[in-house]
């Protein structure tokens, strides 16, 4: 357990009972941030918070601090860690209630179902389990190329971002790799993203506290007004977040317009399936994907 | 042995902590919440309202960062000082918050005061001159049901000025890790509460058991 945000919920509902639960918060080694040759190094123990206001962070990571910035409230930024924010188990409250579920290990999806409430549920890659990631750090990662330093008891492992997370057709009971006894120490982000035109969105119902709906993260390196260089990725669309490679391909050396974002948004979504009620996830993530390619035409709404 | 909250049933362990400034030793199980133990141990003004990090009603100061107890064990905060809303006032001196709460009017049922109150404090302990934006972003971590935000954001602005007024510059922009909760920044002040700006309307009645949301 790290920060112990999603395990405690997992305990007091006494949906799973660990025999032993070891609390990491006391290892000092997990914890910290350092720049390193080719970029920075953040402890998986890290918080949040020291995340937010990391001055290296926030003027050559801004994506990821504004990431980070939107995750749940002050107190849970306070306690919740990036190890843990990025290893998150999913919201799908039939899961998240126990019930028998494929990812549960049992053999029906509750949300996929002619009655099921599936509003927050996946419209890409679904199979079987309908549940997304709900990590608002992994996408802001992944699109600055961020590595994953994993501790197995073979020894260190280091993986990309992306690869990082499994959707169900790898694992329908994880949503990342790790096995039993692995353990995410650090993940390392490289200098090559640093200063680029950055942009990240959340969408959700309230204003704070809220899991995403839909977000989205992007790098891109400009010059003039061309796309030399561009990392996207979404989260809240399917198990895992998605680097967006055939809509980075698309757009690389085109101008970075509204009428670029357009195009890209509509390959974005090509493939989605929409469940029962969430079908509103398909233009909202063909317009996150246009804002981060284009950017903004009309005002943000703020509160 | 005693129920551990479900989660653990292991050996008692000790736990040494700082509350309020005062150095306490509990015997507590491994996996006591410190919301429970803090409870257990007469600190009513930490309440237990979701239990899942959602309405901060139990937001406590751990080593000056609001935290919701619900949400740590008690072990976690072993050898850490820990600020409830129980160690601002200093007898009967209020904390110029609670002041600014109260002159406001931005306390009805009072359950989710005290946690609004620490947030707050931990904002203005790191930034005496916060902006609106500020406040309402430290404090969206505490649900109220009854009075709304409009009141307790108009009170964190309004205790600023006054925690401004009284508290030498120097002093205002140091951090408070490490620091005894009661020596804080923000500051304690003997001055008239009506001197606090956009007063309107004070109760001078049973003044701290308003501020704990009754006593328990």
């Amino acid at each position: 357990m790290a920060g112990g945000l999603d395990s405690f919920d997992w305990l007091k509902d006494r949906i799973k009972r660990p025999k032993v639960l070891v609390d990491l918060s006391g290892v000092a080694e997990l914890r910290g941030i350092r720049t390193t040759d080719g970029g920075i190094e953040i402890g998986a123990l890290t918080t949040l918070t020291e995340i937010v206001k990391h001055p290296v962070i926030r003027e050559h990571y801004g994506l990821l601090a504004e990431a980070a910035e939107l995750i749940a409230s002050p107190q849970i930024r306070n306690q919740g860690t990036i190890g843990g924010n990025v290893s998150q188990d999913t919201r799908c409250w039939y899961y998240r209630s126990g019930w028998p579920c494929y990812r549960a290990g049992g053999n029906i999806c509750y949300a996929d179902t002619p009655t099921g409430r599936n509003r927050e549920h996946a419209i890409l890659h679904a199979e079987r389990c309908v549940a997304v990631n709900p990590s608002d750090s992994a996408p802001a990662l992944i699109a600055l190329d961020a590595k994953f330093v994993i501790q197995t008891s073979k020894g260190e492992r280091i993986v990309d971002a992306e690869d990082y997370f499994i959707g169900p057709d790898i694992d329908i009971t994880r949503l990342h790799i790790l096995k039993p006894g692995d353990l995410l120490t650090a993940i390392r982000i490289p200098s090559t993203w640093a200063g680029a035109r950055f942009y990240f969105e959340k969408v959700r119902d309230r204003n704070v506290w809220d899991f995403p709906l839909m977000n989205v993260a992007s790098a891109m390196h400009v010059s003039g007004d061309t796309i030399e260089g561009i990392r996207l990725a979404v989260n809240g669309a399917a198990a895992r977040p998605l680097r967006l490679k055939a809509v980075e391909d698309a757009v690389r050396g085109k101008t970075a317009t509204p009428a670029t974002g357009e195009m890209a948004g509509k390959l974005a979504v090509q493939g989605a399936v929409p469940l029962q009620f969430n079908a509103y996830k398909i233009p909202l993530m063909r317009n996150l994907v246009k804002r981060a390619i284009g950017g903004v035409e009309e005002a943000k709404w703020t509160s | 042995m005693r129920r551990s909250n479900g989660v653990l049933f292991m050996k008692n362990i000790d736990l040494r902590l700082r509350v309020n400034g005062q150095a306490k030793e509990w015997s507590i199980a491994p996996g006591d919440l410190l919301l429970d133990v803090l409870r257990r141990e007469g600190y009513f003004g930490v309440k237990r309202g979701c239990e899942k990090g959602e309405c901060g009603a139990c937001t406590v100061l751990v080593n000056g960062k609001a935290i919701n107890s619900c949400l740590m064990f008690a072990a976690q905060a072993e050898g850490s000082d820990v600020l409830t809303i129980e160690g601002l006032a200093q007898g009967d001196v209020l904390h110029p918050l609670q002041e600014a709460f109260l002159d406001l009017g931005a306390v009805q049922c009072g359950f989710c005061t005290g946690g609004m109150i620490l947030s707050a404090k931990a904002l203005l302990d790191r930034n005496p001159d916060p902006t609106v934006e500020e406040v309402r972003e430290v404090m969206a971590g505490n649900y109220c049901r009854c009075t709304g935000y409009e009141k307790p954001v108009e009170a964190v602005l309004a205790a600023a000025v006054v925690a401004r007024a009284f508290v030498p510059a120097a002093s205002t922009v140091v951090s408070t890790f490490g620091a005894s909760p009661h020596n804080s920044q923000a500051g304690h002040h003997s001055a008239n509460p009506r001197s606090a700006p956009k007063s309107k309307k004070t109760d001078d009645k049973k003044r701290s058991s308003v501020l704990l949301g009754g006593q328990r």
